[in-house]
């Protein structure tokens, strides 16, 4: 990590002292997103990572331009009997003593930019395809976690009372499991035969199921705050005033409440990419979560780490990846947290 | 203080139950194909398959299929589908390398937390700060597993400077099982330091500015002492309920990345084991387990807060 960019900006911490700053800068007027957004913009290192995230993104998304144009080859091909030219030696892409050639860079043309698994695929391109299964399961879980723990957050403090009662007891003891063991528990149950929901099948080697499983892991984690800030929002001037107006519950809970909760949504879903991801790379490792041959960062890591010994790089290179991935959107979570409510204390546990 | 810890007891027996319970729907009603199948592993012949509805009587209402179920997990008739061994027995020999682990990594994650949190917050908004919370940040967003396997390559198996996996016995040989166990703790601590610095800087900071932190300085106490005796110890209330709640994760079979990289043969690594052969009974049972630790570990310190303060028997 460079120091840098370090010295000069007010990284990743509150602004301490936010109300003389107010008086400093004339912000008096500034609505709290405009002044949030003026805060994020000053925070250079989480602007940083956030501009890696979206390279990262992008990178994954051109992976079809990549496999195409200058590796010549797709995520699943074999080169097992294959050989390239490097520097004019022809050499054997998985060597007789079954060692794959490591990163080549672009000594090959782009061929085997970061080498060669055991069975002659080329791992940039599997990386960059895994990189759309990772991220896309990232994404597509924490929006289903979002959705439903706003839902039931509102519901229960909206409402209180019985229901209130029974969706946090249900919380609470999905909440007694840790993490990783619920999600293979749920990705053992659901390997063979997938998951029917009325209409709705899901075969067991679908993409869909790992989404399922950590979309519903973490919604203790952000119904339970979700709902305390609903308690204290439903007390609320602005709610009394709707209600005297004659507003049903759902026109509050949809136009008052839900649009006050926003700042906490965004900064729980940036981080809940982020575990999101890393718990696909931890299922797919323990064989709960991506089935092969599709590719992603964890069953990349999984297939590199029998291998270590003799090929390191099928490990590293997937592994720093999701490092990197999972980093920018931590900080930038963490650098949007600060801005939106410095003294917010929204947290992510693990 | 009687009366809390009869009901917070009750209480807790009431959500072992409901764990007990959504365990079995998991495992036994989740809506797909038929459990039998999914009990047997991947290649079944269809007389297992029969075998296997018979036993866990699949046909039965659902009630006495729970029955079944939690007879077969508490009397140790669980057997694992893939090897026929017992399940209790495979879990009771995994727990001492299991609370090895948790209890070492604990320690040092508390330990290393403390003097990263708050260091930190004495430091906030200097460099020192930046680049803890940066090294905080970097430590939450590693795989356990994937820092686990390069540990274990570039120090144990490279440089040879630690033993490339594996454990042995305490009571075999205490030097040698600390040394075998260093590299496990520190990869499963790092993430939780991450994690707990950033809790304690930002607890630290919330109670430097209270009024007795204030009086202390003003009765002329030493900064230090102040750090230390006042700010400290209570910063530390909400990372001791967090530190219960991941110590019964960890025991329970949550490391079980960790154990699996480093070849401990712990409870999480039996599970992982069975996950690759979805073989059912194992995963069944330590997810069972690893719940009932957490909620057992949950009553424990709730009742240890009532002792230490007493509005909370109150509420």
């Amino acid at each position: 990590m460079a120091t840098e960019p370090l010295a000069d900006t007010t990284a990743l911490q509150a602004p301490a002292g936010w109300e003389e700053e107010a008086e400093r800068e004339h912000v008096h007027g500034l609505g709290p997103w405009r002044l949030g957004l003026r805060r994020l913009r000053r925070n250079k290192v989480a602007l940083a990572f956030g501009l890696l995230f979206v390279l990262l993104v992008l990178s994954c998304l051109a992976a079809p331009l990549w496999a195409k144009h200058v590796a010549h080859t797709t995520p699943e091909e074999n080169h097992l009997s294959d050989t390239i030219t490097i520097d004019g030696k022809k050499t054997n892409v998985v060597g007789l003593d079954g060692v794959p050639i490591g990163p080549q860079y672009l000594k090959a043309d782009g061929e085997f930019f970061l080498g060669a698994d055991p069975n002659g695929r080329d791992i940039m391109v599997r990386l960059l395809y895994g990189g759309r299964n990772s991220l896309m399961i990232g994404v597509a879980a924490a929006l289903m976690t979002t959705i439903l723990s706003v839902i039931l957050g509102v519901i229960a403090g909206y409402f209180r009372g019985w229901s209130d009662t029974a969706i946090r007891s249900v919380l609470d003891i999905l909440w007694s499991f840790p993490v990783v063991i619920l999600g293979v528990a749920l990705g053992v149950a659901l390997a063979l035969g997938g998951l029917q929901l009325g209409p709705i099948k899901i075969a067991g080697d679908s993409l869909a199921v790992p989404i399922f499983i950590i979309g519903l892991v973490y919604i203790p984690y952000m119904a339970r705050p979700v709902r305390g800030q609903v308690l204290s929002l439903r007390e609320k001037e602005f709610v009394e005033a709707a209600r005297a107006q004659g507003a049903g519950p759902l026109r509050i809970m949809f136009s008052e409440i839900v649009p006050n909760l926003a700042s906490t949504v965004l900064v729980f879903f940036t981080l809940l990419i982020a575990n999101a991801v890393l718990l696909e790379a931890a299922l797919s490792f323990l064989g709960a979560g991506v089935r092969p041959p599709n590719p992603s960062w964890g069953t990349m890591i999984d297939d590199g780490v029998e291998r270590i010994a003799t090929a390191p790089h099928l490990t590293i290179v997937p592994g720093l990846m999701l490092v990197l991935t999972v980093l920018s959107l931590n900080v930038f979570g963490d650098g949007v947290r600060d801005a939106l409510d410095p003294r917010a204390k929204v947290r992510l546990e693990h | 203080m009687g009366r809390f810890v009869v009901r917070r007891l009750l209480q807790m027996i009431l959500v072992l139950f409901a764990v007990s319970v959504l365990t079995f729907l998991i495992f036994n009603v989740i809506p797909n194909s038929d459990p039998a199948v999914r009990m047997s592993g991947r290649q079944a012949s269809e007389s297992t398959i029969q075998a296997i509805r018979k036993e866990w009587g699949f046909n039965d209402p659902l009630w006495q299929q729970y029955l079944t179920t939690m007879k077969k997990i508490f009397t140790g008739d669980l057997k694992s589908e893939f090897t026929q061994l017992p399940v209790g027995e495979e879990i009771r020999k995994g727990l001492p390398r299991t609370l090895s682990l948790a209890v070492g990594a604990a320690l040092l994650w508390m330990f290393v937390a403390i003097c990263f949190g708050l260091y930190s917050a004495v430091k906030a908004g200097k460099f020192a700060d930046r680049f803890l919370t940066i090294i905080a940040l970097v430590g939450i967003s590693m795989p356990v597993f994937w820092i686990g396997a390069l540990m274990n390559y570039y120090l144990g198996f490279k440089l040879g400077w630690f033993p490339n996996g594996g454990y042995v016995e305490f009571t075999e040989d205490p030097i040698d099982w600390f040394y075998h166990l260093i590299l496990p703790w520190t990869a499963l601590a790092i993430l939780f330091i991450g994690f707990y610095s950033r809790v304690l800087r930002s607890n630290v900071l919330d109670t430097i500015n209270e009024d007795y932190v204030r009086t202390a300085r003003a009765k002329g106490l030493g900064e230090r002492q102040i750090l230390i005796r006042h700010v400290l110890r209570n910063s530390m209330i909400p990372i001791i309920t967090l530190w219960g709640l991941d110590f019964g994760a960890v025991l329970g079979g949550g490391a079980i990345l960790t154990e699996t990289v480093f070849d401990l043969q712990g409870v999480g690594q039996y599970a992982a084991e069975a996950i690759g052969q979805l073989d059912v009974p194992p995963v069944l049972a330590v997810t069972m387990f690893s719940a009932f630790f957490i909620v057992f570990l949950n009553a424990i310190v709730d009742i240890m807060y009532a002792y230490l303060d007493p509005r909370i028997r109150l509420q």
